[in-house]
């Protein structure tokens, strides 16, 4: 490997953003790319260890070690076929995974771990930019025609496989534009959409159909699809929100995390929706119930749209600054965390449970709530109110952003008949296949709410399932069982 | 008449048959040797005498087994006793006939009177068929009461048998033929019939010159069991003598030496490959001396050991028609290529002959006569002692030892030794002594041998330029690399560095991957084979500094008669290296001259008749390679270019063994050449297994294209296409040299189809087939699944239905990659492991030990497969022994300080100590500061103290304070190989430790230089245990086939524990290939251990310990039932500090602090002793909980219970279900008396020995008192190791420190036995008036040896040999002043002692680190080879002295500072003082003429560390910053 004295000769450096009063002005990405340098360091850093734990930590199994030292090696163009040998999408993960490959990484022990997101950000970018990413067709067709439903990560990601592999692919999508949540879910300033439509670009050259406003089960009749196409994945992703049912929640201006960014997202594509359909922070006292990633996405959205002030509220206590003891290495390190929407303003609680919210002419207008401690009970946590630290807040929006409970089961779900889990997902056997023989699925929708790596890899994996299913055997990698 | 069996399935050696895992292949054996001869040919019975005198003075060189009596064998050969013979035949009826006109031979006969008579009456037939008569048989008296029950049991019946000559036979030559003749048939006959007693027969000799009496004797038994020898009436002028030293006790009357022609001590390395070849050469053999040759073949007897076979060859070799020291020096030849000073007369001898045979390489003292000449010789390496007096009365006494023989010092004329590749012989027909350089001359003169080679050997460079050579074909490279199983890691990890630097890669931190046939991945059939590597019965070599002796140049072409030269037997061509590029694999293919003829055959086959479809295109490939050879083709071109869609290559090393014995069986073999060109080898490994099945030559093509594919990509800067196929070239010749020195292996041609390798994996009938003779001991696939691998890549390669871009796979196989191969240190267990040993939490680390032990998923270990019987009697946990008795058997391995940080090896001391088990310092001493407990009760020091071959640290002081001593024949991780540790990582706190200077590199020898031997290893146990009486001694091996043998032969020679090693196993760095490829699991190597041990019943005596990758309690219980007593953990417990296996131990930047020396990196340590105790205590628990299931409920009843132990049923693995445990789990049926488990102690004997009979006793006052003690006293050769244990007493009493200066002073006269002064510290001054053996001084450590002729001896003492070999090795402290020659390996190791020689051997010097030495005599070649440190002095009169000097590490220079001059005139001073030298006397009269003859030799690397100290000096920084600092560039 190339430098193995990287890490002890160079520490680790921060991902560049925007200073704060630019970025909050405007809805582009708030990372700047880092010089090559920089990021040449940051490579050599990477200790090629015997046991990568990094590359264990990675849902896709990302051969982070290599690229690494790719990179090192200013070897760019063998660094990106190494990472899309892996992932499809590495501008996706790169932009907006959290990184457990480096809350695993070996060098985390006693130091600050490897920048291995903002590596594999800088190869894509470099290779789109140097035009090595481009149309891979199959030199094969197989004549076999797969239907994705649902064009979030999971299923973009199925689809290229499956095309890869010499199928014919259509991707159904019940939104008008493709790309589910990397479309609306996140916000523009941590994933502007050129990069989405980038790849999709790509992956219509490849031949794959697209079809948006397409919700199968609802315009689209399930058996339409189940005559024409070999196999469906269901990958539609868990779209439905947990709610908080505590008085007062039917007042207006409390909102799912979801509508408000969708709107948003839809505004700075070019979309004209009337202000009386819009939800803006712009002035306004917001609270964000919920600590999550989410709640951050609202909370920038929210300081670029003006808001006077910005709460977010998390049940759980805050977390510690290092790893606490039951939290060792190479688990995901549980600590408190500041994201770029944290680093623009707001104020975090932590311990708070609201308990109601009450108001005036039907508008939110005060959000009640107390401190809590957290108790487990046979193993089973609770949060019991602390007595005395009942608080209330003047508040004109509030955001629920407190996770997502499972798929839609309207629909498509009910028509098809599939099974379903008891955490209400869509149950599949080991080849990603549902109750339904030829159905099969992938993602958060029969994952649950996780993250995008998740879905790719699992969007990969029902791709093998799916070819293997169709033509007996399978090249395609397989990276979850 | 009799009745045949089918083959020749029994032999005569009496071994028992195989069974479980043990094989009468692999014994070895190691002797004492000598020879007494009248020079002028007179006959006396007093020579008879002498000779035995000899035998009873070299019994410690012989061995015993389990019973004191039954020694391993003995005999003597002499000249045909004719008065004797014809009175005792006159007294019976027969006339003998005069000498020389009847041959007479002892015959060992059935013990059934009738099988005695039909044995006879064929003897009798064959006599008549053969036109000669039967004087008749004479009944040898013999007395069988002194010999020991085994032996007596297994004792034949003796006759003597009178062979009259017929008349009509003219001369004696011929007689002696036809006698040769008589004896082969009638062997043949009685070993192919059906008779029970059949392996009784036996013939020692048949002779019309000589008769043999031998036995499986002790060398004092030989004349109470042949009353015959002790009549005065016998006479000879010359006796050879032997005492045998097997590795096991098993009754063998005929394995017993001396031979028909010979006798030997040492061993045949390459004896797979000798027999072979000489099965191949048969059928071209010729003879009008011995017509009809088909008769006596085959000429060498399987199952005889490497001497029995060697002295069939050599006997063959004479009968058709060469001088026996002719054919000596054809199979042993000296090491001729690169010698810079050997004349091209001799060396084109050497060349020609090179050509007809190769050598017979290994180990080798050969006494050899033939009843007229008598002489020896010694292997090209000098690896046995053989030293000898020439007395002024004409005799000549040759032995393994000086002192063997009482000779009036005034009546020795010459003491010499045999130098390395020398032959000496005594003519007693001309009376006269024939020298090394008059008899090589005479038979290199014979012939214009440099003529023939010139008109007919090609060097491959002149043959003409080719008219094609293959380009690299990039369109298909990835493809053709996928079909090949190519991996990234294969191109980043191997190839790379091999062309960047021209070096086989490192690594660390051992194989914790799948075996091969229990992967789930495809593999190449060569990961299916380990290579065997030599220990204790012969030594590795150093193919780096001793490079002198090796040959990786080669001929390849046809071979012809051997028994008729001609100009024409070296129409070959010649070869620089087996590994050929393109341009030269076509010069061959396109040759056109005379005799030479290239045909290339496809080695493919078609990939949709899968297995079926390779099992025929292997047979189809034979069938085309005979055919090619009966068509007149003399280089067969096995190749798989050509491979396509439809066709998938046969694997090549398949094609190359599968030829190779095919054509062997056939008797065609030698008529060609085998070239492989094939895409698939890339490794060394992968080279070397090709080359050792049979191939000539090898070219590699894919890997070059890879590498020219690499170049393009960048992946190789600063090198073109040459430049790095040459590099690359040079990676594959060095490391295959490694592979085959490992073995003590010096040429490559002895090593081409020597198959010094174990099979894991195949199943016998695959085996057999193509790689006859390799031993596979579990079962496991055959040839349809290894084409089932073959077509998975193939698939890949080609696939039908391409997905996305091709790519190579990742491997994992050196690093865990998710998708690769399978590790057992992988994220989950290490992480668990280290969280539930931090925690204290049990529960949590049952799940990590579930994981490793649960095979149901991924097979990764043997022991995976094992089922544990649990029955249906499990007892209350409460029952079992407690966690606390458990743990005193647990051992950490031997990781030196050094390769892991202070830090680290003192938790694991501190954790070990506390719970009452034993960490071990490995290889780099201990500092003196850890041998007392510290103040709150823990104790930093190792129990175990380790004592390898660099020797590093080993002093009185180290050995005193130790629990256990263990020595390191081999180490898992890289058996057979040496260690080096880079100056730049010789930190001042760990040279301090290993006696040596910061900054400078050290060097770990591959062999131990006292150890060629199994007799050198019972010597080095026998030293040690003198060093401290109280410690244990281990002897540490690595599993390997015959290991069990080996164990047998070091329980004989009294080791307390033997260790058997996993070749998984290991920490620290090692090259890749030696990590991967070398050695076997513990598994197959204990049970062979306790299977062999048990039969030999010597299990009762000594402790079995195992380690290599040990994880669990269930491996534990595992290791107990196969028959371990104690356990030993490494990388786990480094695990448990830490360690993330990273697998940099060799770079320095561990950064968890545990495997560096770097002191930022050593901050990040977060190890601490308790979670190690954690580790070691919840192991116990699981142990426990097993315990309890199983039923037991102490260890001791557990131990060697492999009726407990099943192979899991059902395996439903593609690879896996062909394999069949049952050898593993074989108990070998003994009475219920023999102990299967350790239960009595050695006895070392150490009580008769003079230290405690007379010196401890009567050095009391100084031990006790520090009064000054002065005693006078003889000596003779068996007192060995001598003042040894009084040098303990000392340092028990007084530490490192030991007495003032000669406190302690013992003057000795006589000849002293080997180790004299060994390990003696400061204090003792041992004073020796005569001469001395082997390792004088070793380990020194601190006391004074002065050594000089006696005054009685008339002869030149600087001209005459004083001490034997490997003088002062590992020496620490001390003088040693020796007027007289030393012999080889003077000094070797030295790290601080000062001495005075009058002339040294080859290798003087050698790896030395520290001290001085003064040499004022001659030198031998190659000195100074791997030193780095120190100083020596040598007076260079003849001014060729940098001829013979190794300048790769050292400068010479002119003595020219006036400390250098100041140091050698004092040394010189002294020498004069203590030994009267007139050498030094004249040197120092005439100093000026002295001073420009010396030269001061000094090591590059120590001296710019001196530099650095003087800068450092000047500059006031600390010098050790600044040697640092100028280490690390």
């Amino acid at each position: 490997m190339g430098k193995p004295t990287g890490f002890i000769e160079f520490k680790r450096e921060k991902q560049p953003y925007r200073p704060v009063e630019e970025r909050t002005q405007d809805w582009r990405q708030v990372m700047l790319p880092w010089p090559t340098e920089t990021l040449k360091r940051q490579g050599a850093r990477c200790m090629d260890c015997g046991v990568p734990f990094c590359h264990r930590g990675c849902p896709l199994g990302n051969i982070i070690p290599d690229w690494n030292d790719l990179v090192y090696r200013d070897r760019w163009r063998d660094a990106i076929e190494r990472l899309h040998a892996t992932n499809n999408f590495p501008e996706f993960t790169g932009t907006a995974c959290p990184a457990p490959c480096e809350g695993s990484c070996v060098l985390g022990i006693n130091d600050d771990p490897v920048t291995i997101k903002a590596i594999e950000l800088a190869i894509v970018e470099h290779a789109f930019e140097a035009g090595w990413i481009r149309p891979e067709p199959p030199t094969v067709r197989t004549g076999k025609k797969v239907a994705v439903i649902g064009s979030g990560p999971a299923g973009l990601a199925a689809a290229q496989q499956l095309n890869r592999a010499g199928h014919w692919v259509t991707v159904f999508e019940r939104a008008d534009r493709i790309g589910g949540l990397l479309r609306y879910g996140i916000p523009e300033f941590k994933l502007e959409k050129r990069v989405l439509d980038r790849r999709l670009d790509q992956l219509q050259k490849e031949e794959i159909q697209f079809r948006a406003n397409a919700n199968v089960g609802v315009n689209v009749p399930v058996e339409e699809l189940r005559r024409e196409f070999d196999a469906i994945l269901l990958a539609g992703g868990a779209t439905t929100p947990r709610d908080l049912k505590i008085p007062g929640r039917e007042l207006r201006g409390i909102h799912f995390a979801m509508e408000y960014l969708t709107l948003q997202n839809q505004r700075c594509q070019g979309d004209v929706i009337p202000d009386e359909a819009f939800i803006t922070a712009n002035g306004k006292r917001v609270v964000i119930i919920g600590g999550g990633d989410t709640g951050a996405d609202c909370l920038g959205t929210a300081h670029r749209h003006g808001a006077l002030s910005v709460h977010q509220f998390e049940l759980l206590p805050r977390p510690p600054d290092t790893r606490a003891a039951e939290n060792p290495w190479p688990q995901w390190p549980v600590i408190f965390r500041t994201s770029s929407a944290h680093e623009e303003g707001g104020i975090r609680e932590f311990s708070v449970a609201t308990t109601s919210f009450s108001g005036e002419n039907g508008q939110v207008t005060k959000l009640h709530a107390h401190r809590v401690e957290i108790t487990a009970e046979n193993g089973r946590m609770s949060f019991k109110p602390i007595l005395g630290t009942e608080f209330e807040m003047e508040v004109d929006l509030v955001l629920l952003a407190m996770g997502f409970l499972g798929p839609d089961r309207n629909g498509l779900l009910d028509e098809l008949g599939v099974k379903l889990t008891e955490r209400g997902n869509v149950w599949r056997d080991e080849n990603w296949m549902t109750s339904v023989p030829g159905v099969f699925t992938a993602g958060d929708m029969q994952r649950g709410q996780s993250l995008i790596v998740w879905a790719i890899a699992e969007g990969r994996s029902a791709a093998h399932g799916i070819d293997r299913h169709l033509m007996g055997s399978s090249n395609l990698p397989a990276p979850l069982p | 008449m009799i009745e045949e069996t089918d083959t020749v399935s029994t032999t005569p050696y009496g071994n028992p048959p195989r069974q479980g895992l043990y094989d009468p292949t692999y014994e070895h054996d190691a002797c004492g040797v000598g020879f007494v001869v009248d020079i002028k040919g007179r006959k006396s019975h007093t020579v008879i005498q002498q000779a035995l005198t000899v035998l009873k003075n070299l019994l410690h060189r012989g061995a015993c087994g389990s019973e004191p009596n039954t020694g391993d064998g003995a005999g003597v050969l002499i000249q045909m006793p004719h008065v004797f013979l014809a009175r005792e035949c006159g007294q019976i009826g027969i006339t003998l006939p005069a000498p020389g006109h009847y041959g007479a031979g002892l015959v060992f006969l059935p013990t059934d009177p009738s099988q005695t008579a039909k044995c006879q009456a064929i003897f009798e037939e064959i006599i008549l068929e053969e036109g000669q008569t039967l004087l008749g048989w004479r009944d040898v008296p013999t007395d069988d009461s002194p010999i020991g029950p085994s032996a007596r049991a297994a004792k034949p019946v003796f006759k003597q048998i009178f062979i009259g000559r017929n008349p009509a036979i003219l001369d004696d030559r011929t007689f002696e033929q036809k006698l040769y003749i008589i004896r082969k048939q009638v062997e043949h006959v009685v070993y192919r019939s059906t008779l029970p007693q059949r392996t009784l027969f036996y013939i020692p000799s048949l002779s019309s010159n000589t008769l043999v009496y031998k036995g499986m004797l002790i060398g004092d038994q030989i004349e109470a069991t042949f009353p015959d020898i002790t009549d005065p009436a016998v006479e000879s002028a010359l006796a050879l003598v032997h005492q045998r030293f097997s590795t096991n006790t098993f009754p063998s009357w005929p394995l017993a030496h001396p031979y028909r022609y010979m006798a030997h001590n040492g061993e045949i390395n390459t004896l797979r490959g000798n027999i072979n070849w000489m099965r191949a050469r048969e059928a071209l053999c010729e003879s009008e001396l011995l017509p009809d040759l088909k008769r006596i073949f085959p000429i060498v007897l399987e199952g005889g050991s490497d001497s029995a076979i060697f002295d069939n060859v050599l006997e063959f070799l004479v009968m058709g028609g060469r001088p026996l020291p002719h054919a000596i020096l054809m199979m042993i030849p000296e090491a001729w290529s690169g010698h810079e000073s050997m004349g091209e007369e001799r060396k084109a001898f050497y060349e020609y002959h090179g050509c007809l045979m190769e050598p017979w390489d290994g180990p080798a003292s050969i006494a050899f006569t033939d009843g007229t000449v008598i002489g020896a010789v010694l292997d090209r390496n000098g690896l046995r002692p053989s030293r000898y007096y020439v007395t002024k009365d004409g005799m000549v006494v040759m032995a393994s030892e000086v002192g063997v023989l009482d000779i009036p010092p005034e009546n020795v004329l010459i003491k010499e030794r045999l130098h390395p590749g020398r032959i000496f012989l005594v003519d007693t027909a001309q009376g006269r002594i024939i020298d090394d350089a008059e008899l090589k001359h005479a038979f290199a003169a014979e012939h214009p041998y440099q003529e023939w080679l010139q008109q007919h050997l090609v060097p491959l460079e002149e043959l003409p330029a080719p008219p094609h050579v293959h380009e690299p074909d990039h369109e298909t490279v990835l493809q053709r690399q996928q079909l090949f199983g190519y991996t990234h890691e294969d191109l980043r990890l191997l190839l790379a560095p091999m062309a960047l630097k021209g070096e086989e890669p490192v690594g660390s931190m051992g194989n914790d991957a799948s075996l091969a046939v229990l992967s789930d991945r495809p593999r190449l059939l060569y990961d299916y084979f380990q290579q065997l590597f030599a220990q204790v019965t012969n030594p590795p070599l150093d193919a780096i500094r001793e490079e002198l002796v090796t040959q990786m140049a080669t001929t390849i072409g046809p071979e012809r008669n051997l028994l008729k030269p001609e100009p024409e037997s070296c129409r070959q061509i010649k070869l620089k290296t087996p590994v050929l590029d393109n341009e030269e694999l076509a010069r061959i293919r396109y040759v056109d001259l005379p005799g030479f003829r290239s045909i290339t055959l496809p080695m493919l086959f078609s990939v949709a008749e899968g297995g079926s479809g390779l099992d025929q295109a292997l047979q189809e490939l034979c069938r085309k390679a005979s055919q090619a050879i009966a068509d007149g083709y003399t280089f067969l071109i096995l190749s798989d270019r050509g491979v396509c869609k439809e066709l998938a290559p046969i694997p090549a090393l398949l094609a190359t063994a599968g030829v190779h014995h095919h054509l062997v069986r056939e008797g065609t073999r030698t008529r060609v050449g085998l070239i492989i060109e094939s895409g698939e080898p890339r490794e060394v490994h992968h080279a070397a297994l090709l080359i050792g099945y049979g191939a000539g030559a090898i070219n590699p093509y894919l890997a070059f294209e890879t590498l020219d594919d690499m170049i393009h990509e960048g992946l190789l800067p600063g090198l073109d296409h040459k430049k790095a196929v040459k590099h690359y070239i040079k990676a594959l010749n060095k490391g295959v040299l490694k592979v085959i020195s490992k073995m003590g292996i010096s040429t490559i041609q002895s090593y081409r189809g020597a198959q010094i390798f174990e099979a894991i994996g195949l199943n016998k009938a695959f085996v057999d087939r193509c790689f006859t003779w390799t031993a596979s001991r579990i079962g496991g696939i055959g040839i349809d699944v290894v084409a089932e691998e073959v077509i998975l890549r193939h698939r890949r390669a080609f696939p039908e239905r391409p997905v996305g871009q091709p790519e190579l796979e990742w491997g994992g196989e050196y690093q865990w990659r998710r998708d690769g191969e399978h590790h057992l240190f992988n994220p989950e267990t290490i992480s668990k492991l280290q969280y539930s040993t931090r925690t204290g939490q049990y529960t949590i680390f049952k799940e990590y030990a579930e994981m490793i032990n649960d095979h149901n998923t991924n097979l990764c270990t043997l022991r995976g497969l094992f089922d544990l019987k649990c029955g249906d009697q499990p007892i209350p946990l409460e029952e079992v022994e407690p966690v606390e008795s458990i743990l005193k058997r647990f051992a950490t391995g031997a990781m030196s300080y050094g390769s892991i940080s202070q830090e680290a090896h003192e938790t694991l001391a501190i954790a070990m100590n506390r719970l009452g088990a034993r960490s071990n310092t490995g290889e780099g001493g201990e500092d003196s500061a850890r041998f007392t407990p510290d103040s709150n009760g823990d104790w930093r020091r190792s129990a175990i103290k380790q004592v390898a071959s660099g020797r590093f640290g080993v002093t009185s002081e180290y050995l005193t304070n130790a629990t256990d001593i263990q020595i390191k024949m081999a180490q898992g991780s890289k058996p057979g190989e040496g260690g080096q540790l880079p100056g730049a990582k010789v930190y001042p706190w760990i040279a301090k430790v290993r006696h040596s200077t910061p900054g400078v590199g050290l060097i770990s020898p591959p062999p131990h230089h006292d150890i060629y031997s199994i007799e050198d290893l019972k010597q080095l146990i026998h030293d040690l245990k003198n060093s401290n009486p109280t410690a244990r001694i281990h002897v540490k091996l690595v599993a390997e086939v015959g290991v069990g043998t080996i164990a047998a032969g070091v329980a004989k020679a009294f080791s307390d524990v033997v260790l058997i090693s996993g070749h998984d196993g290991g920490t620290g760095a090692s090259p890749l290939g030696s990590i991967k490829h070398a050695g076997l699991p513990w598994e197959l190597g204990l049970a062979e251990t306790q299977q062999v041990l048990v039969m030999n019943k010597l299990r009762d005596r000594i402790v079995v310990q195992v380690d290599g990758q040990m994880k669990t309690g269930r491996d534990v219980v595992i290791a107990a039932l196969l028959g371990a007593e104690e356990y030993g953990f490494s990388t786990a417990p480094l695990v448990v500090m830490g360690c993330i296996m990273m697998r940099v131990c060799h770079l320095n930047t561990c950064p968890v602090g545990v495997a560096t020396q770097d002191p930022e990196l050593r901050k990040n340590f977060t190890g601490k002793p308790e979670y190690v105790e954690n580790f070691f205590r919840f192991i116990a628990r699981e142990v426990r909980e097993l315990m309890a299931q199983l039923g037991f409920r102490t260890m001791d009843d557990m131990i060697g219970r492999m009726d407990r132990l099943e192979m899991r049923k059902a395996i439903e693995h593609w690879k896996a279900r062909g394999l069949d445990y049952s050898s593993i789990l074989y108990c070998p049926e003994m009475g219920a008396e023999v102990a299967i488990r350790k239960v009595q102690d050695q006895n070392h004997g150490l009580e008769q020995s003079l230290d405690m009979t007379t010196l401890v006793p009567r050095c009391l006052p100084a031990l006790e008192r520090r009064e000054p003690v002065s005693l006078h006293l003889p000596i003779r050769n068996v007192n060995r190791t001598v003042g040894t244990i009084l040098g303990y007493e000392v340092t028990r009493r007084y530490g490192g420190e030991g007495l003032p200066d000669d406190m302690i002073r013992i003057r000795f006269t006589g000849a002293a036995g080997q180790s004299f002064g060994a390990f003696i510290p400061r204090g003792i001054t041992l004073i020796l008036e005569g001469d001395a053996n082997d390792y004088l001084g070793k380990g020194l450590s601190g006391g004074k040896i002065i050594a000089f002729p006696s005054r009685e001896a008339t002869f030149v003492p600087e001209e005459n040999i004083l001490v034997g070999n490997v003088v002062l090795y590992g020496a620490t402290k001390g003088e040693v002043y020796l007027r007289g020659i030393a012999g080889e390996r003077f000094a070797v190791r030295n790290s601080g002692a000062h001495a005075v020689v009058e002339g040294v051997g080859d290798h003087g010097c050698e790896y030395m680190t520290g001290g001085r030495v003064v040499v004022i005599g001659g030198t031998g070649r190659n000195f100074a080879a791997g030193m780095s440190g120190g100083v020596a002095y040598v007076l260079d009169e003849t001014g060729d002295f940098k001829n013979r000097c190794n300048l790769s590490m050292v400068d010479i220079e002119p003595l020219s500072a006036d400390e250098d001059i100041e140091e050698v005139q004092e040394l010189l001073r002294r020498h004069l003082r203590y030994t009267g030298s007139t050498v030094a006397d004249r040197l120092l009269r005439n100093w000026q003429a002295t001073e420009a003859k010396f030269v001061k030799v000094i090591a590059k690397d120590y001296k710019r560390a001196m530099k650095a100290l003087k800068r450092a000096e000047a500059e006031g920084i600390s010098w050790e910053q600044a040697v640092m600092a100028g280490a690390h560039g």
